[in-house]
């Protein structure tokens, strides 16, 4: 069965350049380096890493929301790395993202209406207003959020509530895949959970392929069906979710794990990481 | 951080360049008029007309005029020749300089003197009664205009004509060289009202960064220090919060160098504002052009001397 | 916990309230606890419990016109609310000593950190430039900053996050100080780094015999670290207890909450994620009664009215709790919960009807 994306060699620089008036490459990041993954629909995909791994940066290759500098993007089996224009636009609304910074990823500005009303208008669709309003209630309820709040302002809300504005707006179109990055950081613990459970809620319901971004393995765990573990742009490990945990092979995904903090549930003596 | 002053200092002359080629284009190519009748001004007669055709070359491509512009420009200091005033603008400019640099060097430490304790004053007592006061007393030193102000000082204080004869009318000034007590006091009202308005705006920008910059974490990791309030404010707080200052000093000092008309013209100091102003009002380009060149000079090199500046204040800019 | 006099921090009945146009939001509201020399207590909550306002008025930090602090807070039994502005200045970065969340805000971008260091060192004893240096250089060692001779030239930005969490302990450790408050400290830090400064904490403890407050949203940091831990909420500590009994035998819901609703490594995959229902409460108008009551799956009627005091655990006096469900209960609803169950089956398994509360 064709996998819903995959991604082969996959290579993103960024240049570093020196020099006043005539910009010189005095050299590279290679953010992600020779990448190949795949990910079958339906699946739950778990990208671990530490700062700076290039999982964020993978994520976004792979909506293409950043152009890569070589190696190819498929999407559903087509070969989608030179899409532009009106072709790029229509895979949008099959591929959505759900951001970290539950503040800055929404205009302060605006209505959280007006936000999650705002993939319709860009894709031309749901042109009657009624309509629109109705389905947006529909999707706020659906993220857990009083549809009546409607016309309130980001502000006006906590940063558990913003998260499920962000994550109603990348449902909006029906994409078949999310990418989550890191969606769950920035939140207080008990409200974690809360996004966790809705974001598994909505994966099965919605029958979503999911990629999860995250440096909370923990999470990961809970979510995923298999991981992988990248480490300065690499993937250095690659596992259904049971055995990377259980018989982690790399020696980096062994480092990650005896580094968690682990509880010392039900009397257990708590373990010393080091 | 050498590297960044060697790349500001070839930004500038990058910028000198093309200041100097839109100069050129400004004076000497869009004119729809006769450009060596515009040079000679009032007082052309045919001979002078036709020596400075030949001057400019204007019969020349425009890039063979703009490098001989350019030639005499940097190798001789050349601005060209006045024929109104009957001398080169570069004299000219040369004997109004001295006057303009007293007055906006002065202006700028008396304004700096005063605004820099009143921001932190009212940073550190933010909304007392001392604030409130100092604040709205900015608020009104910056909506006066600053003619009207130095009207007003000089109807008060001047010893010629004011109520309470107190420092030297207009007209007062004298070179530094010829007496420097008569250069001073004739200097303190132009000074006090040339730099009120400016000594508003920086205590009111400062108390504004400065109350900003108090509440940052790294303040309150010195207080956790146990650091004295006046080292945490003088050494952790004002830095920061006088970052902005220092570079809109320097574009404001830039510009002042180019003249400050209106407080020449009050205090009838022979500077380059008001030469530029009587340039206007009798039409001679090259004097004008001149003037143009020198505050554009002013400009870039502050604005260089600023950008180092900041670069040495903080150190994150240095890797720009 | 012990009441011996010799306790280093006693805080009693401390309120801190913060006067806004809306009201006085009261961060903490009648906060007390005790900790002995070379001990570490952990305090856990989240946004708006209070940890981190008990902490800076600890450190006399909290003090202005639009604040209002009661009670008693005693450091070697001198009363710190009442001593004046210099003496807790005198006390600061010498006697107590705070290591804050985000090392890159935290320390001053404008300045190297060996001169950030020695001034630490400056403030308090009375050496020139090159001793300070020279304790500035020790103190980078000692904390395990790799080529510290090099990098006490550095400026902030150009460390990395753990080096620069390095660098702040090491401030803070300038003069030795008796109590060290380490607010969030590994919050900003990658896994593996944060595993290290907590490995780094717990062996200067030991080195140098502090006693250590840490304050953390994770339950799990605090696990390592603390010999006994403080669990806040709303301004108050709902339950305390040594850090092996809390895990052991948690008392209050807000903590069973915590516990199931943070997946864990060691639990099976499938267990279900029980979050905590609601938001944290607002601290100008705090809920009647219990504070905890309206995301309480448990909660009676009458946990509208009542106050629980925080009281200690019948059979166990160590350990502390505030709620009024009686300990049986609490046992059996704990049990299941570690079992595995929701709140909903272990509530009904215990014999309680659900009751609307809320």
């Amino acid at each position: 069965m064709t996998p819903l994306v995959e991604v082969d060699r996959l290579v993103k620089r960024f240049p570093l350049t020196r020099g006043v008036v005539f910009q010189r490459r005095v050299g590279v990041v290679s953010a992600v380096d020779d990448v190949t993954l795949a990910v079958a629909e339906g699946e739950t995909l778990g990208l671990v890493g530490e700062t700076g791994c290039g999982k964020s940066t993978l994520g976004r290759l792979m909506i293409q929301l950043l152009e890569p500098t070589s190696g190819t993007i498929r999407f559903d089996g087509e070969d989608v790395t030179t899409a532009r224009g009106a072709r790029l636009q229509g895979l949008r609304r099959e591929r959505q993202m759900v951001f970290q910074d539950p503040s800055g990823s929404l205009n302060p500005r605006r209505t959280i209406g007006a936000i999650v009303a705002e993939p319709f208008a860009i894709h031309g669709l749901l042109r009657d207003r009624d309509e629109r309003r109705a389905r947006v209630q529909e999707l706020l309820e659906q993220v857990g959020l009083n549809p009546e709040h409607y016309n309130r302002y980001p502000h006006e809300f906590s940063g558990g509530q913003r998260q499920r504005v962000g994550i109603a707006r990348a449902i909006a179109l029906g994409p078949r895949l999310l990418v989550a990055d890191e969606p769950v950081s920035a939140l207080d613990v008990s409200i974690q959970a809360q996004i966790v459970a809705l974001l598994r809620d909505l994966r099965d319901r919605l029958g979503l392929t999911l990629v999860l971004i995250s440096h909370d393995l923990a999470v990961v765990r809970h979510l995923c069906d298999r991981v992988a573990v990248m480490r300065a742009g690499a993937i250095v490990e690659l596992a259904p979710v049971d055995e990377l945990f259980e018989a982690p092979q790399h020696p980096y995904t062994c480092e990650l794990l005896a580094a968690i903090p682990r509880l010392p549930i039900g009397g257990g003596q708590s373990s010393s990481s080091t | 951080m050498l590297g960044y002053v060697v790349r500001r200092l070839l930004w500038g002359l990058l910028l000198l360049l093309l200041v100097s080629a839109l100069t050129f284009v400004i004076f000497y190519v869009l004119p729809s008029a006769d450009p060596a009748q515009l040079r000679a001004g009032r007082s052309g007669s045919l001979a002078t007309l036709a020596a400075i055709r030949h001057n400019l070359g204007l019969d020349r491509p425009l890039t063979v005029q703009y490098w001989t512009f350019l030639k005499r420009l940097v190798l001789h200091g050349d601005l060209g020749y006045s024929y109104y005033s009957d001398a080169s603008v570069r004299s000219l400019l040369f004997d109004r300089i001295g006057p303009t640099v007293s007055l906006a060097l002065g202006a700028v430490v008396v304004w700096l003197l005063v605004s820099i304790p009143i921001g932190m004053i009212s940073a550190v007592r933010p909304r007392s009664w001392l604030d409130r006061l100092t604040m709205g007393g900015a608020l009104l030193a910056l909506s006066l205009p600053v003619y009207w102000v130095g009207l007003v000082a000089l109807y008060l204080f001047s010893d010629d004509i004011g109520k309470w004869p107190l420092l030297p009318g207009a007209g007062s000034y004298v070179p530094l060289a010829q007496s420097p007590w008569e250069w001073f006091t004739s200097l303190i009202m132009p000074w006090l009202v040339l730099a009120s308005t400016y000594a508003a705006i920086y205590a009111r920008l400062l108390r504004g960064n400065l109350i900003e910059t108090l509440s940052e974490d790294y303040v309150r990791t010195a207080r956790a220090k146990g650091l004295s309030e006046r080292r945490v404010i003088l050494r952790h707080g004002l830095p920061p919060a006088a970052g902005p200052l220092m570079t809109l000093a320097g574009l404001d000092l830039g510009l002042l160098l180019g003249g400050a008309v209106l407080t020449e013209t009050i205090f009838g100091i022979p500077g380059i504002g008001r030469l530029n102003y009587e340039a206007i009002v009798h039409a001679d380009y090259p004097v004008i052009q001149g003037t143009v060149l020198l505050a554009a000079m002013f400009v870039i090199v502050a604005n260089i001397a600023v950008d180092i500046g900041y670069a040495y204040l903080d150190p994150r800019v240095r890797t720009a | 916990m012990s009441a011996g006099a010799e306790a280093l921090l006693r805080v009693e009945e401390l309120r801190v309230g913060f006067a806004t146009g809306d009201g006085v939001v009261q961060a903490l509201d009648g906060v007390s606890f005790a900790l002995e020399r070379g001990r570490t207590l952990g305090i856990v909550g989240e946004s708006g419990s209070g940890k981190s306002v008990a902490a800076l008025t600890v450190m006399g930090l909290t003090r202005g016109r639009r604040t209002h602090v009661e009670g008693q807070v005693l450091l070697d039994g001198e009363e710190l609310l009442g001593a004046t502005a210099e003496r807790l200045r005198a006390l600061r970065g010498e006697a107590v000593a705070m290591v804050f969340q985000d090392p890159l805000s935290a320390l001053h971008p404008f300045y190297r950190i060996g001169a950030q260091l020695s001034e630490a060192v400056r403030a308090h004893r009375d050496v020139d430039r090159a001793a300070a240096r020279r304790r500035a250089l020790e103190l980078l060692e000692l904390v395990r900053l790799p080529e510290a001779s090099q990098r006490i030239d550095a400026y902030p930005h150009e460390l990395s996050g753990g080096m620069r969490q390095r660098a702040m302990i090491a401030m803070a450790l300038a003069n030795e100080p008796r109590l060290l408050i380490a607010d969030e400290p590994t919050t900003a830090l990658d896994v593996t780094v944060q595993a290290q400064i907590l490995a780094l904490l717990r062996t200067l403890r030991d080195e140098l015999g502090m006693a250590m407050i840490l304050i953390s949203h994770d339950l799990g940091v605090v696990a390592e670290a603390a010999d006994e831990i403080a669990v806040m909420y709303a301004g108050r500590i709902v339950e305390q207890a040594p850090t092996q009994r809390l895990f052991a035998a948690p008392q209050h819901p807000y903590t069973w909450g915590l516990l199931t609703s943070t997946p864990r490594l060691d639990a099976p995959r499938g267990a279900a994620l029980v979050p905590i229902p609601g938001r944290p409460p607002s601290l100008i108008h705090p809920p009647s009664g219990c504070r905890f009551h309206p995301r309480c799956p448990y909660a009676r009627e009458e946990h509208r009215r009542v106050d629980p005091p925080l009281a200690p655990v019948p059979g166990t006096p160590a350990q502390q709790v505030a709620c009024l469900l009686p300990a049986d209960v609490r046992g059996a609803l704990w049990r299941r919960l570690a079992a595995g169950a929701t709140p909903d089956e272990a509530r009904s398994a215990a014999g309680l009807a659900p009751e609307p509360a809320a």
